[in-house]
């Protein structure tokens, strides 16, 4: 106890100057630039099951490739959650549902222990992302009225009746569940098909690549006039209402979008594992889910991934741990939000698709000049460096 | 600090440029922000002629008449202000223009049309626009960015078009943006454009409100109690800012506590009391008449018999 809290204190002050500089180095560097120094380090993300490094490997004990697609799965969970909870601010307790409802759609069209028509895996995926948005609207139009803890508490009691469908409604199989679940198409030189459930280096792949594609979408949607919307909701629903913010349509698009991609990762979920029942989708999976976005922090794209890949790779790579994980994220969390309520990387959004020209245009500077960790301690020396021109 | 400023300085950008022009330069360059703040919406009304109207307002709560069949209208191109003791229910007034309160009964008209239950942001989009008493920015957004808020209400973009970038997204943020620019010049607060609204110093919060009010394109600009807090100083300012807002062809309605503010800048004003509307004239009228000088100060108890 003694040896982590004495480094903390000594930390503290040195570190916001530092990440600050890091970001603005970052933020004054073209797109191109970024893009250039991003590709290696994306192939590195996409190499690393090959490699297997030491150190972070969780093998023995759990295979590492399987170890990273579901380090992936929870990265994209993360970004889909942060749509609704980072961004529009809509505390989320049931988004498990979501991601049930999106293995369940692709377990119900590929599976052959369904009474229901087949189609190809690949084509199960965006129809699971469909019928979830359904659910998004059919959950979000009556209760997106109600705010804050009420909304939480709604969205909690639609996570259980999600599973509570699934262990009663016999079309669904409950405990016995559906086997044999699609993969998409492909064999490997020996005959065997390519997406297997004992290996997760094309599964990894694929959940990698879909996360680009997602982060690109979702970054178009921030930098627009939707993602203003909702991060005025999330400041001040009132006062974005009178500014002529449509809120109750912007909040029902950020339940759908949310909705959308917990389908998604569902059902790239069920695809892997191939089988599926209702053991995986209780409450604690949802507080998880929630835990990544809060622990790395609500608000910031990289931040919920950073979050995303504590929370699932942890438990796998101390698996001696494993069954202490809700007590030592609880703990971590607590610490967490008495130094740094704002999670490991503040909430940072980037709104205007123009952005950097007209900052460099108006104050000649690349972006943001105030600080991200206003919260944190320092917060007043940092506004009187930057200065009021007065 | 110098220093910084120094480096401020140097590293360019509009807010610098500025700093360094000729007084003649710099006339021109404020006629061009001013040009481009300016609305350019079409109105059902001319100059002159009643814009908005309150049309026998009340608003009840429970027990509590906060609104007592209110009367006035506002001229499209005036400063009207609205006046009187804490509690006359100016914010309530203000709350009932723009759809946060429906009226109990009477009706507010906008250009002849009657508001009814239009919602919010509808309202913002016919034209009525707001500041708010305690301020109320975005306030992880940067001042720029919630400018920009303020301009979507104009907007069209889908949020497939946002998400697929379709043409009109470009053109739109493209427009938002040149407009936000000119409208954090407009009020004077360019040079934090960058930095998040819960860190900028409070006068610039005030003002940052004025701007993504301005940035809705409102026929009618509601200012509740702008200079609170203000030192004589950042008043003449503020005065000056709102006369240069009613020049650019904005009509605007005000409230505001301090009299030597109000009777400076103000065309006519309204004075209510215990929700009820006690006096309407030109400020000097309004300065000397009895029941005004009372509501303020009180009257002997004699005197009332």
């Amino acid at each position: 106890m003694t040896t982590t809290k004495t480094p903390a204190p000594a930390k503290a002050p040195a570190e916001p100057p530092r990440r600050r500089s890091i970001s603005e180095w970052w933020n004054n560097l073209s797109r191109f630039q970024q893009w250039i120094i991003l590709l290696p380090l994306v192939a590195l993300i996409f190499a690393l099951p090959w490699l297997n490094p030491p150190l972070i490997t969780t093998e023995p004990g759990y295979d590492f490739s399987i170890a990273m697609f579901d380090v992936a799965r929870y990265c994209l969970i993360a970004i889909g959650l942060n749509v609704v909870v980072g961004q529009a601010g809509l505390l989320d307790l049931g988004y498990v549902g979501f991601f049930a409802i999106g293995a369940y759609v692709a377990a119900l069209f590929t599976s052959p222990d369904s009474t229901l028509w087949k189609i190809p895996y690949l084509a199960a995926i965006p129809l699971a992302m469909a019928i979830t948005m359904v659910f998004g609207v059919i959950l979000g139009s009556p209760t997106l009225r109600l705010r804050g803890d009420y909304l939480a508490i709604v969205t909690l009691g639609f996570g259980e009746m999600v599973r509570l469908f699934a262990d009663n409604v016999d079309a669904l199989r409950g405990n016995r569940g559906f086997s044999n679940i699609g993969a998409p198409p492909g064999t490997r030189e020996n005959g065997e098909p390519l997406f297997a459930n004992f290996d997760g280096k094309p599964w990894y792949v694929l959940c990698v690549a879909v996360i680009i594609v997602i982060l690109i979408l979702a970054g178009n949607l921030e930098r627009s006039r939707v993602g203003r919307a909702w991060v005025a909701i999330r400041d001040d629903e009132d006062a974005a209402e009178l500014m002529g913010v449509p809120t109750f349509r912007f909040k029902i698009w950020a339940f759908v979008i949310g909705a959308a991609i917990g389908g998604l990762s569902g059902a790239l979920y069920a695809g892997q594992q191939g089988f599926m029942n209702n053991q995986r989708f209780d409450v604690l999976t949802s507080v998880l889910f929630l835990a990544a976005v809060i622990l790395g922090g609500s608000g910031n794209k990289v931040g919920v991934m950073l979050g995303a890949f504590v929370v699932a790779y942890v438990p796998l790579r101390f698996l001696s741990i494993a069954e202490w994980k809700f007590m030592i994220f609880g703990v971590a969390l607590t610490i967490l939000m008495i130094f740094r309520p704002q999670g490991l990387l503040g909430a940072r959004q980037r709104l205007l698709t123009y952005g950097r020209q007209a900052y460099q245009r108006l104050v000649g500077r690349g972006e943001v000049v105030s600080s991200d960790t206003a919260m944190a301690g320092g917060k007043s020396l940092m506004n009187g460096g930057n200065g009021a021109p007065k | 600090m110098s220093q910084k400023d120094q480096h401020r300085h140097i590293s360019g950008g509009i807010v610098a440029e500025v700093a360094q022009m000729t007084e003649a330069e710099r006339r021109e360059h404020e006629a061009e922000v001013a040009d481009v703040v300016a609305t350019d919406r079409e109105f059902a009304v001319g100059e002159g002629e009643t814009l908005l109207e309150m049309d026998n307002v009340t608003v009840r709560f429970g027990g509590l008449v906060a609104l007592d069949s209110v009367s006035f209208h506002i001229k499209r191109g005036e400063i009207l202000g609205l006046i009187g003791p804490n509690g006359a229910g100016k914010t309530t007034c203000f709350n009932a223009m723009t759809g946060v309160y429906r009226p109990t009964s009477g009706r507010v008209l906008l250009e002849g049309k009657p508001l009814g239950r239009t919602a919010k942001y509808r309202i913002t989009r016919k034209g009525i626009a707001r500041t708010f008493q305690n301020i109320r920015l975005f306030e992880e957004m940067t001042a720029l960015e919630n400018v920009v808020v303020g301009t979507d209400a104009r907007h069209k973009t889908s949020v497939l078009g946002a998400l697929l970038r379709l043409p009109r997204h470009f053109k739109e943020e493209k427009a938002a943006v040149e407009k936000a620019m000119a409208l954090l010049e407009f009020v004077g607060i360019a040079d934090r454009a960058g930095d998040k609204a819960k860190n900028l110093p409070y006068g610039y919060q005030r003002r940052l409100e004025i701007a993504r009010a301005l940035a809705t394109e409102p026929k009618l600009l509601c200012l509740d109690e702008p200079a609170a807090g203000f030192n004589p100083a950042e008043k003449d300012e503020l005065m000056e800012l709102i006369r240069k807002i009613r020049d650019d062809g904005f009509t605007v309605l005000l409230i505001e506590h301090d009299m030597r503010l109000v009777m400076g800048v103000t065309d006519r004003i309204v004075v209510l009391e215990f929700g009820k509307k006690i006096a309407e004239g030109k400020p000097e009228e309004i300065r000397n008449n009895k029941a005004v000088i009372a509501a303020y100060l009180g009257v002997p108890d004699d005197d009332v018999a």
